[in-house]
């Protein structure tokens, strides 16, 4: 890869610590050692890895280490949803929307429709009921985009 | 899947991540009172039934040196969208694709595609090669920055009776 953007959030990673961040997107194995294959591939022993991995952990390079559970498989339903906050109501908004549990993640972004978030629920029936709520509270309309179709999902981000 | 009361301390205990010690899955067996069998064996369960996607690492994108984070949306003629959408989703710097309901007038869009770059030209370049694939089945486009993350945890699962 070619130099990447100095930006000042970017962290300086050594070639193990890029192919650790690498590697630990593929699924971890369910057995008792299950970081000694990818150790030993490394040429680094497992306390070492798992320093490293803890250190990428607290530097925020890795924000989670675990299951990715999916809320439709355990009978609940995720659906990405947006709404046109004003810009003077923005901060106002964020913290009303961010204090409830079923949003999972949040997003400012660069359109009329600024404040993107993932609703994530136990039921089904369940997003229409945070959206609503979400609406009563801010008094602004809550625009609903769940998936029809996924075409793929690659996930992995290469470091 | 139906989840009894261990599946649903199990991913309660897991939640917050998975403990970084050399037999993570032991020590968590540990502390609910299970041996390491049952419990690998439940995650096994879930895993094949798709409530486990995976286990493993959420990098953060920023910090990697990926500062552009574009979400490009895409109004695709309906007929073609079957065919089209699984070429963008093939494509190696799209990380999620899918097509989402339109919300008209205000949202035209019914192809979502993320796209990460290291500067915002990169992810133009990107998105131009996603242009090229759409060809005359493009109606309309868009690309959405992301300029802060204003809150990113994992799935919280409420406690039940």
């Amino acid at each position: 890869m070619t130099a990447l953007d100095t930006s000042k959030r970017a962290q300086v990673l050594d070639d193990i610590d890029r192919a650790l961040v690498n590697a630990l997107q593929d699924d971890l194995p369910l057995n008792h050692r299950p970081f000694a294959p990818l150790a030993e591939s490394l040429g680094i022993s497992e306390d070492a890895l798992l320093t490293r991995v803890q250190a990428l952990r607290d530097s925020g390079v890795l924000t989670r280490f675990g299951p990715f559970f999916d809320a439709a498989a355990m009978g609940g339903a995720f659906c990405l949803c947006a709404i046109a906050v004003p810009p003077e109501d923005f901060e106002t908004v964020m913290t009303q929307v961010n204090a409830h549990p079923e949003v999972a993640h949040n997003y400012e972004r660069t359109h009329r429709l600024n404040m993107w978030f993932v609703l994530a629920t136990e039921t089904v029936d369940g997003i229409a009921e945070a959206a609503a709520r979400i609406e009563q509270e801010t008094g602004l309309a809550v625009l609903q985009f769940p998936k029809l179709q996924e075409f793929y999902i690659g996930f992995r981000v290469a470091a | 899947m139906t989840l009894d009361a261990t599946d649903r301390a199990i991913i309660e205990a897991l939640q917050a991540g998975l403990p970084l010690v050399a037999a993570p899955y032991a020590q968590v067996a540990d502390g609910l009172g299970l041996a390491e069998a049952e419990l690998t064996a439940r995650l096994q369960v879930m895993k094949d039934d798709g409530v486990i996607r995976r286990i493993a690492a959420a990098p953060n994108h920023y910090k990697l040196g990926m500062t552009a984070n574009g979400m490009t949306v895409w109004d695709v003629e309906d007929a073609a969208l079957a065919t089209l959408g699984p070429k963008v989703g093939a494509l190696p710097f799209v990380t999620h694709s899918y097509e989402r309901p339109r919300a008209l007038p205000d949202w035209p869009y019914n192809m979502f595609a993320m796209v990460h770059g290291s500067s915002r030209d990169e992810v133009e370049e990107k998105r131009a090669e996603i242009k090229a694939i759409l060809g005359d089945a493009l109606r309309g486009c868009d690309i959405l920055y992301s300029t802060r993350i204003l809150k990113k945890t994992g799935l919280r699962l409420r406690k039940k009776g």
